[in-house]
Order: structure tokens, then sequence, then C-alpha cells
């Protein structure tokens, strides 16, 4: 591996990476890269919130640049069975029901297996019950074979009345019951339950304490974790330690108007303008009629962030890392003057505007590891009102809303605008306050016909 | 730690001062900021478990981040009040005379905990000791009950007989009790002691009695963990860390990129290449990793092209983190030191009163940038043998994690071009290795400057909050209580019962909350 002539650098015009001319064994630091792919596979009986953990650590992976995809294997047991009449289905005793679960099961390892192994993807969400320790043998021989590592997230609830609102919240608007009504799918998704319960074999502190798991308990008042292998198995378990379903809302808006965003700059730090104030006022009287329990605010520590969050008369914290994306030499510059000054610059940023890097600046792929911290809190958190900017808030909404990374620095989020969501569905209500301002938002510009600059951006 | 973490915007802070220092504003770092009511850490678990290697080990951590930690060992007390330690017999659970003295120890430690956390500007105090009966964990409960504070315990618990013996020899035989050092007789006595615990020892049972309150439970050295009722951020990060640190003996290796041009011209930041005294570094490194025959050697750069340089040169692979990229010196970036005390007299007036907090225009603290390295140490703490391959400012933070240096101190460490320091994990700390690869270069250290200066510093402030001059309001205003979190209540009189040799307490003055 020892190369003995020295390699000339280049910097990545894109990205503003140094890398040697010649190809070689070099890395970007990307957040938990693993050497090997991660299998993640749940356990626990049905209505134990295991999809809604799939889901939820798949987007937070990816959002963080792990490329992460979920497999339920209720899907596919849907696709093969076409047509779902009881819990009958799902007897231990039924011969015909148990064939048809493993082949499903195995069609979707198949899949994790040509996702992981043939596709690069880092991280496979194996979503099923995975209740007995035979099929959970299978799995680890499977991963073996393979290649992967294999960390178990078990989910364990007693507590009758979770269980219901579980059963209301999500199973009773899933294909399986769309011909029944409510207390019929009730009862036949607790029998459902039932057959599961007799054959059901927790994650054992002896017999499997060979195995890396979670067992969460209890909706996250507990948990058990054994046998942590690596950096992702981590950052995976911080990450299902700091999550909660409590109800609550997340507002996210913007500063008020600046007065560089009417002059067209970006960057800077300059103070409100009059609307931006008009703004602001009208912010605190949103939030007042809102009525928002215990409701927190933080703000980035730019002027004009500040001074939002000051009209508002409550109290707030301010964050270095929600500060807007430096725009390093194009700083304070109208995007006219960045095109002028430096064209080259200007048209690699419409090319792939995630991963571009402003000279001596940063990039939205930066943003997003810089703002990493602010997610974690934001999900321990409960009512939270963030006053930040245009990039940042793109990037915190593309973690709520599941966005891609080309999506991303194209979302909308204008000025004088607040949006507050609601999770579990994730749905988005935009508030428009009324208050006047320019138009900072810049879409994707078209393809264009002739040749593009060939750079290699594969870094 | 320093003191002043106070962010008084201006004039009018002279009100806000007269109440509880801990009303008026931390400075904000963003960790500081995220704790609320101070938080005692209980460790329990019988002797020999790693109890003080987690205290410490924690502390620095949490200090390091900018959350004000000190750790209260019982043995330093129980040593006080026992001169002369004689034998295990002083540890049986049936020597009355000895319990007394025990409790006591535990009383006054309480009383010193309390003294932190209320007067001396403490966030965080971990009472390190045994804690292994339910009796005296009820009697700490009560304390911080008593003063408002949160708790949060950390059980370890091991089986393992060669972890145990490994400890007992690596830590207990150098131990002041056992000033002769005999192995042997230090380790039949030790074991004995731990016997002398386990016949009373209560396990925290998060079934029944415990459930309700919050803890770790470590088992084996970290291979297990059971983590019960969360409260908070803090908590949150501290089961973060307990999870990710190792009893380990692998090796870190830290050092600067070679001699660079704008190093050798007096410049600060930019990205310029190695000089030709750099790349000779380069090459002298490379001969170093051989020699010392670091295999599977994880090697780390920053971004700019000087790191990345010298790590070409070592001919194996390296990868690069942007965090761990140099201070941002904002509006001074390239500049020499001659050329900033000249264009920003005041800036350069500024950086020597506190250069810690203080910030370039648009660019980032030490304070910063300690933020911005989290995840390296995090990184750091887990396994392998890693040289980091960083910068002045950088290295200097990461160097105070590892031995542990204040905020005052770091950023005058000393870390010179062309030497590589090497850090290993000894007992509760880490043994420093410096090796100058006899390469020259120019030296890039300033020394703090001569004369106490006052620290009060408005314009710092102002450049690290931005405080609008409009607002009428000029002091951050302290948070509430978030949902969760008890308010801060006003102090109640110690009960006698709680206070060393019965002495009645003297009332306290309560500090309303906001």
């Amino acid at each position: 591996m020892l190369d003995p002539s020295p390699r000339e650098l280049t910097q990545n015009p894109l990205r503003k990476i140094w890398l040697p001319c010649r190809n070689g064994h070099i890395v970007q630091r990307r957040v938990c890269m693993t050497n090997c792919p991660t299998l993640i596979v749940t356990v626990g009986l049905p209505a134990r919130g295991k999809t809604y953990i799939s889901k939820k650590l798949t987007r937070y992976l990816n959002w963080i640049g792990v490329s992460t995809k979920e497999f339920n294997v209720g899907q596919y047991r849907r696709e093969c069975m076409k047509i779902y009449k009881s819990f009958e289905f799902f007897s231990p005793d039924n011969e015909e029901g148990l064939k048809v679960r493993r082949q499903c099961a195995m069609a979707a390892l198949n899949d994790v297996r040509e996702y992981l192994s043939v596709k690069g993807g880092h991280v496979a969400v194996f979503d099923a019950t995975n209740t007995t320790r035979e099929r959970r043998a299978t799995i680890v021989k499977f991963a073996e074979q393979n290649g992967f590592k294999v960390f178990f997230v078990e989910s364990l609830c007693d507590d009758k009345d979770i269980i219901a609102q579980n059963i209301v919240q999500v199973k009773l608007g899933s294909p399986d019951y769309i011909h029944c009504n409510t207390e019929e799918a009730i009862e036949d998704f607790m029998n459902r339950i039932k057959c599961y319960e007799s054959s059901y074999q927790s994650l054992d502190e002896i017999l499997d304490r060979d195995l890396s798991y979670i067992k969460i308990m209890d909706v996250g008042r507990r948990y058990l974790v054994n046998r942590v292998l690596d950096h992702i198995q981590s950052r995976i378990v911080y990450y299902l330690m700091n999550i909660h379903i409590t109800p609550r809302s997340i507002y996210l808006c913007r500063h008020g108007e600046s007065d560089l965003n009417i002059k067209g700059r970006i960057g800077g730090d300059s103070g409100l303008s009059a609307r931006g104030k008009e703004f602001a006022r009208r912010l605190r009287k949103f939030i007042q009629e809102q009525n928002i329990k215990d409701l927190k605010v933080w703000t980035s520590q730019m002027k004009r962030a500040i001074q939002t969050a000051e009209c508002l008369g409550v109290p707030y914290e301010q964050w270095k890392t929600l500060n807007e994306i430096d725009a390093g030499v194009c700083e304070e510059m109208m995007y006219e003057e960045i095109q002028e000054h430096y064209p080259l610059e200007f048209a690699l940023r419409d090319q792939d505007k995630y991963r571009y890097r402003y000279p001596k600046g940063e990039s939205y792929e930066d943003l997003v590891q810089r703002l990493e911290p602010v997610i974690m809190e934001l999900e321990r958190q409960e009512n939270v009102l963030v006053i930040c900017h245009q990039a940042v808030m793109r990037c915190l909404l593309a973690y709520f809303l599941d966005k891609t990374a080309e999506e991303l620095p194209y979302l909308k989020c204008s000025l004088h605008t607040v949006l507050k969501l609601t999770p579990v569905a994730y749905e988005v209500e935009s508030v428009f306050l009324g208050v006047d301002a320019v138009n900072t938002h810049r879409d994707k510009p078209e393809v264009r016909k002739h040749k593009c600059l060939s750079i290699d951006m594969k870094s | 730690m320093s003191n002043t973490q106070r962010d008084n915007g201006s004039a009018t802070s002279a009100e806000a001062k007269k109440t509880d220092p801990r009303m008026n504003e931390k400075k904000c770092s963003w960790a500081s900021y995220m704790t609320n009511s101070p938080t005692v850490i209980v460790m329990i678990g019988l002797p020999a478990r790693g109890k003080t290697y987690m205290s410490k080990k924690l502390t620095r951590y949490l200090n390091w981040i900018g959350v004000p930690t000190k750790v209260f060992n019982l043995g330093v007390y129980r040593r006080e009040a026992v001169k002369a330690y004689k034998s295990y017999d002083f540890f049986r659970h049936d020597n009355e005379e000895a319990m007394k003295i025990r409790k006591q120890c535990a009383l006054v430690a309480l009383h010193d905990v309390k003294s932190y956390l209320t007067e001396e500007e403490g966030q965080i105090a971990v009472f390190d000791a045994t804690n292994t009966t339910r009796e005296r964990r009820d009697l700490i409960q009560a304390f911080v009950k008593e003063n408002a504070f949160k708790v949060f315990f950390v059980e370890s618990v091991c089986d393992d007989p060669d972890v145990i013996a490994a400890n007992i020899l690596e830590v207990k035989v150098s131990s002041p009790d056992y000033p002769e050092r005999h192995r042997e007789r230090v380790m039949d006595d030790f074991l004995k002691r731990i016997e002398c615990y386990k016949v009373t020892y209560q396990p925290l049972d998060p079934d029944d009695y415990d459930k309700e309150l919050s803890f770790i439970k470590v088992m084996n050295v970290g291979r297990r963990f059971l983590v019960n009722r969360v409260q908070d951020y803090i908590q949150s990060k501290i089961v973060y860390y307990l999870m990710n640190i190792h009893v380990h003996s692998h090796s870190i290796y830290l050092c600067r990129h070679g001699e660079s041009n704008h190093n050798v011209e007096g410049r600060i930041g930019g990205d310029s290449e190695l000089s030709p005294q750099g790349k000779q570094f380069a090459h002298a490194l490379r001969d170093f990793i051989e020699e010392h025959k670091l295999s599977d050697l994880k090697v780390w750069t920053s971004q700019l092209r000087r790191t990345i340089q010298t790590a070409e040169e070592l001919g194996v692979p390296y990868e690069q983190w942007k965090i761990l990229n140099e201070i941002d010196a904002g509006v001074c970036e390239e500049m020499t030191y001659e050329m900033i005390q000249k264009t920003f007299p005041e800036e350069f007036a500024l950086r020597d009163k506190d250069k810690y907090h203080y910030r370039y225009p648009g660019g980032e603290s030490y304070q910063d940038l300690v933020q911005r390295l989290e995840p390296v140490i995090m990184e750091l703490e887990g396994q392998g043998n890693v040289l980091v391959i960083c910068h002045q400012a950088v290295m200097r933070c990461l160097l105070a994690y590892f031995l542990d240096k204040s905020a005052e101190d770091l950023p005058y460490m000393k870390c010179p071009l062309h030497t590589v320091l090497k850090l290993t994990p000894v007992a509760y700390g880490c043994k420093v290795e410096m090796f100058y690869l006899n390469v020259e270069a120019v030296n890039t250290h300033r020394d703090r400057p001569l004369g106490k200066i006052p620290r009060d510093s408005d314009l710092i402030h102002r450049r690290n909050s931005y405080t609008p001059l409009s607002s009428h309001d000029q002091v951050k205003r302290p948070r509430l209580y978030s949902a969760g979190n008890q308010p801060w209540l006003p102090l109640a009189p110690t009960p006698t019962a709680l206070m060393p040799e019965g002495r009645p307490s003297q009332p306290r003055i309560g500090s309303s909350c906001l």
C-alpha cells in the first residue's frame, strides 16, 4: 500500500476538496462511514412502533448522508397475498400462511442483499416482527454470509393504552382493513397480536448475549443496550434514545426581512428592515394566538435572527450552529455580481447545489453536518420555534419532510412565512403572516442544451 | 474551567448580578446553556469497578464542552479523616466506629457538593463513592431533593475477575492507602475490602425499588448498558459519552501539518502549501510511523491543503475531516500578527484579554472550535491507534481534552511544528510523549501576555452574541425551566441531620426563579 512517489494535489472545483491527481485510496470523511454494510433488524409484537422507528431511523440516516433503505415485510406480504381476509392468516397453525410469510421474508432479504452489496447502500432496515429466535438466527446467518453487521432493535410495550392508540392511529388506515369498520378492525388486529404472543421470544440476556441490540421499553422510558460494535451503531443508539412520541409542534421560520435582503445581497450580518420588524411583531402575535405550551425559541447568532426573537418578548436561546450558510468570498454579493466575478463558481453551484462549496465557505452538505446536533435536540424537545435562515431552514425541513439531497436546496422557504410541523404524519402547515417581503428564492435552472463543463465530480 | 461563564451585555447587568449568579446568563456556551438545575451524578458500585475512572473521565469531558463539573471522591475525605489506613477491617460493615466516620465523611462531601453547585457556579457534581446501600442512596436523594438538584446514578457492575484484578493492579497498588506497594499484600487486602462491601450491596433494581430513578447501569466494562428515565439533554449526553468510552490501551498521535509557506511568512490561516521544510517533515513522519511499527493506524487530516500534503507523504490511506480545519480567523485570515495589530488594534487587544472566548470578526473562537471538535473526540474514544494531522488551535483543543486543561490554559498550550505528541492512557489519565522529528521550523507560538488584564469585556460579549444595541433589554434573559425540568426553587435550610456533626444550618435567602 505504500506509494513511493508523492502525488500532486488538485482541488475539486465543486466541493473544494483537495485530492491527489491520480486516483487513490482517499476517503472524504463522511459521517458514520462504516466499512461493512449494516443490517438493522426490528423485533417486536405488532403495534409496538417498529415501522415508526424504522421510518424515522431511515430518514435520519439518509439525512446525515448514510444511504439507508427500509424493507417492510408486511408490504411484501400484501403484494403476495393481494387480499387480506383475517387474522387467521397469522395463526401459528396456518401452514399455508407460514409458508407465504417465510417466502416474503426471504424475498425481502434478497432485496436487502441487492441493496447493500450491489447498489452500494450502507444500511438496510429489515422491518418485521422477527419475534422468534429461529427467525433471527436465519437473519444472522444471512448477514454473516454476506458480510453484513447486524443490529437488532426490539420494542417492548405492555401499556394497553399506547397499543390501542397505535392501532387506531396507524392500523385502521392500513390497506388490510380498507373494507372493515373500526370495531371489526380493532378486534381483528388484537387477535393478530395474540397469534404472535405465544411464540414470542424476547431478546434474552443470556441466550442472546453475543448479539448487538437495543431493547426499547415502554416507549423510551428504559433501554437495554448490548454490545455496540461500531460508530454507526452507537449513533443509532443515541438517536433512538433521543426520540419520543409526545405530541408537539415545531415551528420553523426565517428572520424578518433584512436590509441586505432588500438589496438582493446574500449572507452578511445586517439588521431588520422596517417590514422585517413588522414581521417580528406579527410573529409575536401569532405565537400568542397559538397559545403553545412551554414554547422554546431558538435563533442563530446573527443580528437579523436575534432582532426577530427579541420582539417576541420571551426567553430564547442562541445557537451559532444555526447561522446561515457561509458564502465565503461571495458574502454580501448579489447573484448578478457573483455571476460576473465568479462565473465558474456560479455555474458549478447550479450544477450541484447540494455539494457545491463556496470558496472559503460552506456547502449544503457541510450545513447538514453542522446542524445535526440541532436536529438531535429538536427530537428531544417538545414545542420549539426555530428562527433561522434560508439555507438552514431548507436543511431542517428536508430532515422532517424526508427530502433528498437533490430537492433540499430548492425547497421554498419564503420570508415572513411560518411553517408549522406536526409529527407522526409530518404534516406541514404554512402560515404567511401578511407582511410583504422580497423573494430570495432561486429555482433550479433548466438543463442547458449545450455541453456542460466536464468536471469529474465523483470524489 | 474559567469562572467567568457570565454574559452580561451591558451596564444594566449590575442589577442582574445582585441575584444568584446562575440567574445571570452563563456564557453562551451551547452545552452549558442546555443544563438548568444543577445535577448530582452519583456513582454506584463495589470497589475496583471503574467508578473513579468514569468519574474523572466524565468530569474531564463535561468541563471540556463547557459544563463546569467537579468530582467529589469519598476516599479522599476518608483519608483526610483517618490519617493512617491500617487494613480492610476498617471497611467491615460491623465496624461501628468506622461506619460512623464513613458516614460523617459522606455528609461533609455532600456539604461541599452543595457549596460547589450553589455558590461556586458549578453545574454538575460527581459524587464518587461506592453508594452501594439503599440507605446511603436514600440519604443522597433526600439531600438532592432538599436542594432542588437533579440526580443521575451511574452504576458499574462487573463480575469478570480478570478485569477486577487488572483494575486493582493498575490503580489500587499505587493508592495512598498502600504506601508500601507490595503487590500481593495489596491485592489480598483489597479483595477482602471488596468482600466487606459485597455483604451489604444492593444493586439498583430497575423493576421495582428504583424504577423511578434516572440512571445508567454499566455492565462488564461497557458490554451492556441499562438506561432508565433520562430526564434531560445533559443526562442524554452523559449516557452517550459513557457508552462510547472504552478502557483501551491504544495510543493517539497528534501533530500539526508540516511547516507551510504561510507559516514561513508569519501569516495565520489560509490554505497554503508545505514549504520545503514542511515536506521534509512529512518524510520524517513517514519514517516515524514505520519505526514505531504502527499497524492499522488510522490517519485523519483536515480539508486544508497543508495537512493533506503531509498525509500524502505517508503513503497510507487517510480520511479528511472538515471539522479538523484550523480556526477561522475571519477578517484576519492570512494576515500576520503585525498586520492585525495595525489594522484591527482593538481586536488584537481583545484577543489577548480572553483568548478562549474571543471570536474573530466573521470567524471563530476557541470555544466554537471545541464545539466543532466534539465528534472527533467521540471517535477518538473508539478503538484503534489514530494519527491526527491538524493545526495549532485545533491541536490545542484536542490536547486540552486529553490533558484536562482549563479554558484559560488551552489557548496557550505549546504545540510546535514538526513535533508529534503521543498520548497513551494510563491509570486515570494520559501519558504524553513528545517526539521532535528533527526538522527545523518557524515558531508560531505566542505566549500569554504578561500582567493581569481585566476580564470585563463587553466588546467580546457583543461579538459573541449580537445583542442589538437598539433593544432596551441588554441582558440576555435567563432560561425558564423547560418542560420536565423543575423550576429553581427557593432554598430551605438544610435539616440538622444532614449537617456535619449535627450543626444547624444557617437559613439561606432563597433566590427566586424568573
